[in-house]
């Protein structure tokens, strides 16, 4: 446990000391979302129609944006090998590493989504469910995308092919998440794609820090 | 000899594509003992030491600490071992005293590290974030973080590089400290004269 704290608070003092890298997934999000209404034609009702799929799929695409740096930079300086060395079992310092990693990047763009729903007409009301399916969606996303940082530890440029190995595996929390905000727009009972979401995230988030320590184990080598 | 052996390697191979490194390659460390891996540039001295540590695998053969792979150790038989690389695992962001605080955190070691750091001249800058210092005191930072992980074996790739004449003596001295009250080191280096003691063992990879 002293070394999950130990990992999470190092990583989140680094990441706010490099606080502007940070806000590029942001940017890149509202950008992204201040685009769609500008090349759509701007009819309240047409607005509401795409707004949920616009904003979860800019989402999604602003949550790559961030992934590489969860990895690469204590591969370039050598502590993810002392990571590896140390007594300390590598999944916990994972999910450490995952955790500060969502926290920095994730909370702050399901902070701007309710935002970004104004613009596009989306009801007040509908508001909680979507903040509710992103919240249940954001620990499955961070690992997928932690999954696909490991894997691509070892090669220089990552980028682009991350996007390539994770985009299509978060298909599910695409349909169950604008299935859900779909529903409460039109206010009809939410549950069962919420429930869907939250038994994603709790198999994401018991057997995804095993294969992410796996994968950086071999990057590694 | 072969009873005290504690870090022993039997075998060992590595093959890159169709060029071979080294092959037949066998040692055995008993306490108190300081081991000198000399060879050119590119004869496979950072790839052996990382395979001795764990943290690479070799393509035959096996490296075992008191008598269990290197790779599947855990708990304090782990933290036994400490290697340094090229690069000193330092967090460009944080202080010198918080990666140090960071280290002995996952080391789950005392943070008592105030006189290492004197030893070190560090004083003056351990509250400056480690983008601002020199190769040679990030080579100090790394030196501090192997004393404080107080472990048996020191696998040092190359440790000199970048430190001054009285950083390098530093460095030799507290080698031969550590050597004398039984641990066992494994260094890589040009200058094997510079570690040069009585019983020091050396592996030729050229």
């Amino acid at each position: 446990m002293n070394v999950f704290r130990a990992v999470l608070l190092r990583d989140l003092r680094v990441a706010f000391r490099r606080w502007s890298e940070l806000a590029h997934p942001l940017i890149f999000f509202v950008i992204v979302v201040t685009l769609f209404p500008l090349a759509l034609s701007p009819t309240a009702a047409q607005l509401r129609e795409v707004g949920v799929g616009v904003l979860w799929v800019a989402t999604l695409l602003s949550s790559l944006l961030a992934l590489d740096g969860l990895f690469r930079g204590d591969a370039d300086d050598g502590s993810l090998e002392q990571l590896l060395l140390s007594p300390a079992p590598m999944t916990i310092t994972v999910l450490a590493k995952v955790t500060a990693h969502a926290l920095v990047t994730l909370v702050p763009l399901i902070c701007l989504v309710p935002l970004s729903a104004y613009t596009f007409n989306i009801p007040v009301a509908a508001l909680p469910t979507l903040a509710a399916a992103l919240l249940l969606a954001a620990p499955t996303l961070s690992v997928l995308v932690a999954l696909g940082a490991a894997l691509t530890v070892s090669l220089r440029r990552g980028g682009s092919i991350v996007g390539l190995l994770v985009l299509p595996l978060t298909a599910p929390l695409l349909i169950f998440g604008t299935r859900a905000t779909d529903l409460s727009v039109n206010g009809e009972p939410t549950a069962a794609p919420l429930l869907l979401l939250g038994a994603l995230a709790a198999l994401a988030v018991s057997l995804g820090p095993l294969a992410i320590a796996a994968a950086v184990k071999v990057g590694l080598e | 000899m072969t009873d005290r052996a504690l870090l022993s390697g039997r075998d060992l191979a590595v093959w890159r594509g169709e060029r071979c490194l080294f092959e037949e390659l066998h040692f055995e460390l008993g306490p108190a003992q300081l081991a000198l891996l000399v060879g050119a540039n590119g004869s496979g001295k950072t790839t052996l030491l990382r395979i001795v540590a764990g943290l690479g695998v070799p393509t035959a053969g096996s490296v075992t600490w008191k008598g269990a792979s290197v790779t599947e150790l855990t708990g304090e038989d782990r933290a036994e071992i400490a290697y340094r690389g090229h690069v000193e695992a330092l967090k460009r962001e944080l202080t010198v005293v918080e990666n140090l605080e960071f280290h002995a955190a996952i080391w789950s070691r005392e943070q008592a590290f105030e006189q290492v750091l004197e030893e070190l001249k560090l004083e003056q800058v351990a509250h400056m974030r480690a983008r601002y210092l020199s190769a040679g005191q990030r080579r100090r930072v790394a030196l501090a973080m192997l004393m404080l992980q107080g472990a048996k074996v020191w696998l040092l790739d190359e440790p000199t590089t970048n430190l001054d004449s009285e950083g390098r003596a530093l460095l030799v001295e507290w080698t031969r400290r550590h050597v004398a009250v039984g641990g066992i080191a494994v260094i890589a280096t040009h200058q094997p004269d510079e570690f040069a003691m009585r019983g020091a063992l050396m592996i030729d990879l050229s």
